[in-house]
């Protein structure tokens, strides 16, 4: 599947990248994607992206839902206007039948408040189910996106179940030769679910939260954006951690929230700057 | 005349904004065209998921040719007056006529195309159209001025009869092709116009008209249910969603495991409702049943099976995960829940969640101890308030928070909690708003009551009263909850004690520093804030307003089962004509007094011989006073509306057979002292200078 996606995309102009090599929540969130979509020029990349959401976690039980997965990212910038038919010939490519399956594109505003970026878009339902999201990036970093991209972001999981016809991603077929899912990553995410809500050390997830913090500042001070960008992402990480945990109350996420997105923005900031865009 | 056309294609628009954007579409468009002076016959507007479009009817092809007559200097005027009006107008002097020895300039303004007014009114409509969030896209949003809309804009068809009307939006020529059904029918529609694009299209699978696809769903979602022996749960609002998520709407039923029936139902139907959009459906006997209805945008080959599968899956997936949150936050008492309240803020000033359900539950006990709330057990209440909050920190309240006090009636319920603090707990947020239930039973009543009546008192104390449409706390909302429950369960307590008791208990204390507002004025601005309530909720039931400011302005009525009970019992005295002459001759004894600046005081009382109808009133007086005053304290309001109701006679009979305004000035005070007593009589049961018409 994955293979067939590379050689779509990469048959359409785009760059097939690799995964970016830390935990993060999505693929929006690799720099190929939020530093790649700041600024006038041309972009077109595509990769596969672990995600790591803890409070996602259901310790193996819940059928589609992990709190460790695989998206595939797609950006195309700018956006070009036959997008939604380019989305449907992928997924045409991989083998879902459209004229067999309910594909429906239904409202839904992106946004990402620690890194300041919001968009507008769907998410695609496959008869019922998430399998994409797809969103026209209006701000990044709280900058306005001149010009727009267009990022499609599938659930790659999702999609396959509907592929191999499967109720539960952990019976996906892996290899067709009797190795599953759930053989490879069953036992993962039951490990990880307990240590993400119940084992993990609070008081090093702070500190981390800190420590990636002040980094950041220091990258910025150097004026070294990336850098900066990776240790906003860790930071955020560590934020998700102590959230699975429980340990953050309602008043103080939304400051744990501003203190990544301020990270992100600076970083962000530095980035355009440093390629010579103006805001 | 002819029809005009406009079809503007996008990627999907949201249902939701749908609606609105065909009222948008028709009133730019009436308005774009009055400014050219036309008018159309019938205008009709379509959504649908990819399409927002306009039909107007019977379009004169022009516009009406105007003339105007401009008046230019006299015909004997120096020659550079006329040389500048020649200029102004671009006429030459042959041009002009004279009339009268002045000379005009006739300018005949041809009509303009219709097409062309046209042509030019679709970008504008373009430009101005407010969506409620819209998006730039593509190559073109580059530029700071990049178009707007609310998806990418992908076609245009605008045709004035049978022709193209030749424009361009966002980039995009107008031309007389659409788009039929995303995957029934892939290919280019080429329209004859306005007559045949609702047709033509539904060739193409795609029912432009919104209340058709409605209808639709409606219909064949009840029928599927009947069909496998169940009731639809009918949802409007679910159907309008579904009818802008589709062009091609297809109910299909599928079945979910009955196993997740063990998951509460009102969580089952919010899953499906709120996640999926889908329907759900009732057994015979009224039970929510292991069945739901998707509405898919195409017609399968399979009939739709695949489909109706997949959903299944996602269904079972989202139930799985509701039941992982139920199986959860079963494990955990709600006294930890509850624990963890102190870590939500329930505002600045006034601490946190855990704060307030410890107020709560000292109310909610007070009122059972205190026999406000009767045939509840205080500890019983105490237990409820305690645990009333507690849902708020699970994990199916944090995935619906719609679902507060209803989870934690269930959690109640599992851990055998009293069968009455469990209902207290799902039902205390009731009433929601005019129309919904209002709670009966005692202990639930009491943390109901306990809950608002903290929530007021404690803002109020914080300085945080709503103001004109700014009610962030939803006081109002609160207020009408605490009359509701009051009258409807006929709970006697005086406000004051309550507040009184509420400030007594207020945790944490206000801070001095901040505290610009002091217990006294809260009570006060309080009591005027629920009176104010009280209008607007007894304007349904037909209580007038002045009446409940009559009884109102009497002061210290604080008790609103009492302060109701007398004001309806006004309100039938004064449609009576007893009440309505009492009134009169109260005005006209109130004007009287005020005229002549009247004060009381003992000198007097100086005697002099009264006339018969000074006597009568008098001994009117004597009887009415006490009778009405001993009514009162009985609140029995009617005996007392009846007592003033004997002064009628006498005091009609004073005013025509005696002088006031007599130049004995003794006369004239003992006359003015007998109004006095009049009024104060009548005030003994309501203010009537407040009375209106």
């Amino acid at each position: 599947m994955i293979l067939t996606l590379h050689r779509y995309w990469s048959e359409r102009g785009c760059l097939i990248l690799q995964p970016y090599d830390m935990e993060m929540g999505a693929g929006t969130f690799h720099t190929a994607t939020t530093l790649r979509a700041l600024g006038p020029d041309p972009w077109s990349a595509a990769f596969v992206q672990p995600c790591r959401r803890p409070t996602d976690g259901r310790y193996g039980e819940n059928p589609n839902r992990l709190q460790h997965y695989y998206q595939y990212q797609v950006i195309l910038k700018p956006s070009p206007p036959d997008l939604q038919q380019l989305y449907l010939g992928s997924l045409e490519a991989i083998g879902v039948d459209t004229r067999l399956h309910d594909i429906r594109f239904v409202e839904d505003d992106w946004e990402s408040p620690t890194l300041g970026a919001w968009g507008l878009g769907w998410e695609v339902w496959c008869d019922g189910m998430e399998v994409t999201q797809f969103t026209y990036f209006q701000q990044m970093g709280g900058f306005d996106c001149r010009p727009v991209s267009g990022e499609l972001t599938y659930g790659l999981e999702r999609l396959a179940t509907y592929i191999q016809d499967k109720d539960s991603v952990y019976d996906l077929a892996f290899n067709g030769a009797g190795v599953t899912y759930g053989d490879v990553f069953l036992e993962n995410e039951r490990q990880m679910s307990k240590w993400n809500f119940e084992v993990a050390d609070t008081d090093a997830l702070f500190d981390l939260f800190r420590k990636a913090e002040a980094e950041a500042r220091n990258c910025l001070d150097a004026n070294l954006p990336i850098p900066a960008y990776e240790q906003a992402v860790k930071a955020s990480h560590s934020f998700n951690l102590l959230q699975a945990r429980g340990v953050i109350s309602v008043a103080e996420r939304q400051a744990y929230i501003g203190r990544v997105r301020d990270l992100a923005k600076g970083a962000c900031a530095a980035w355009m700057e440093k390629n010579g865009w103006a805001a | 005349m002819s029809d005009f056309l406009l079809e503007l294609r996008s990627e999907e628009i949201p249902a939701r904004m749908q609606d609105r954007a065909r009222d948008d579409l028709a009133r730019l468009f009436a308005a774009e065209i009055a400014r050219a002076g036309l008018t159309a016959g019938e205008v009709v507007t379509y959504a649908t998921p990819r399409r927002l479009a306009l039909i107007a009817r019977d379009l004169p092809h022009e516009t009406a040719a105007v003339e105007t007559e401009v008046k230019g200097p006299r015909a004997s005027a120096p020659p550079q007056a006329l040389e500048g009006f020649l200029r102004k107008t671009g006429l030459t002097r042959e041009q002009l006529i004279e009339r009268d020895g002045v000379l005009f300039a006739f300018t005949r303004t041809p009509g303009r195309a219709t097409a062309d007014v046209l042509a030019d009114a679709i970008p504008a409509i373009f430009r101005a159209f407010p969506w409620p969030k819209s998006m730039r896209w593509g190559e073109l949003s580059v530029s700071p001025e990049s178009p707007r809309w609310v998806r990418p804009l992908s076609g245009v068809v605008a045709m004035f009869g049978t022709d193209v009307v030749p424009c361009t939006v966002a980039g995009v020529p107008a031309g007389a092709a659409t788009l039929g059904h995303r995957f029934h029918h892939p290919g280019p529609v080429t329209l004859a116009g306005a007559s045949d694009y609702v047709e033509k299209l539904r060739a193409t699978h795609v029912i432009v008209n919104q209340d058709e696809r409605r209808a639709l769903i409606r219909t064949r979602a009840a029928a599927l249910a009947a069909d496998a022996g169940l009731t639809l749960v009918e949802d409007e609002g679910l159907v309008a969603e579904n009818a802008g998520l589709t062009e091609w709407p297809v109910p299909l039923m599928g079945r979910f495991d009955p196993d997740y029936l063990s998951v509460p139902p009102e969580v089952i139907q919010l899953t499906a409702r709120v996640n999926q959009k889908y329907f759900v459906a009732r057994d015979a006997g009224g039970a929510l049943a292991n069945a739901f209805i998707c509405v898919a945008n195409i017609d399968a080959p399979d009939g739709g099976a695949k489909i109706a599968d997949g959903n299944r899956k996602v269904l079972a997936a989202r139930l799985s995960d509701a039941r992982f949150f139920y199986d959860t936050d079963l494990k955990v008492p709600l006294d930890t829940q509850a624990e963890k309240l102190d870590r939500i803020v329930f505002h600045e000033k006034l601490g946190s969640v855990a704060d307030k359900v410890a107020r709560v539950a000292k109310l909610a006990e007070w009122l059972a101890t205190e026999n406000i709330v009767p045939n509840c057990d205080p500890a019983l209440a105490r237990r409820a308030a305690e645990l009333c909050k507690a849902d708020l920190v699970t994990g199916m309240v944090g995935e619906f928070p719609e679902l507060q006090g209803v989870m934690g009636g269930y959690y109640a319920a599992a851990q055998n909690e009293d069968p009455q603090v469990a209902e207290a707990i799902r039902d205390h947020y009731k009433p929601v708003g005019q129309g919904d239930e209002v709670p009966t039973a005692p202990v639930t009543v009491a943390v109901s009551l306990a809950d608002k009546l903290d929530s007021i008192y404690a803002f109020f104390r914080a300085a945080e009263k709503p103001s004109g449409s700014r009610d962030p706390f939803a006081l109002r909302r609160s207020a009408l909850g605490i009359i509701s429950i009051t009258i409807k369960n006929d709970l006697r307590f005086s406000l004051y004690s309550v507040t009184n008791y509420l400030d007594s208990i207020l945790t944490p204390p206000v801070d001095p520093a901040r505290d610009v507002y002091g217990a006294d004025l809260a009570q006060e601005d309080l009591d005027f804030f629920l009176a104010d309530r009280l209008k607007v909720q007894q304007r349904e039931a037909g209580v007038r307003h002045d009446l409940i400011d009559a009884v109102f302005a009497l002061g210290g009525e604080d008790d609103l089962v009492r302060l109701l009970a007398r004001v309806r019992a006004l309100q039938s005295f004064v449609g009576t004509d007893d009440g309505a002459n009492l009134l009169t001759g109260y005005r006209r004894a109130a004007n009287i007094l005020k005229k002549e600046g009247y004060e009381p005081s003992d000198a007097q009382l100086a005697s002099h011989a009264p006339e018969p109808a000074e006597a009568a009133l008098a001994a009117a007086l004597d009887a009415a006073e006490p009778a009405a005053a001993d009514a009162v304290t009985r609140e029995a309001f009617e005996e007392a509306m009846a007592a003033l109701a004997r002064l009628r006679a006498p005091v009609d009979r004073f005013f025509e057979e005696v002088t006031v305004n007599d130049a004995d000035r003794d006369k004239r005070s003992a006359r003015l002292a007998l109004l006095a007593r009049v009024r104060d009589a009548v005030h003994r049961v309501a203010d009537f200078s407040r009375i209106v018409g």
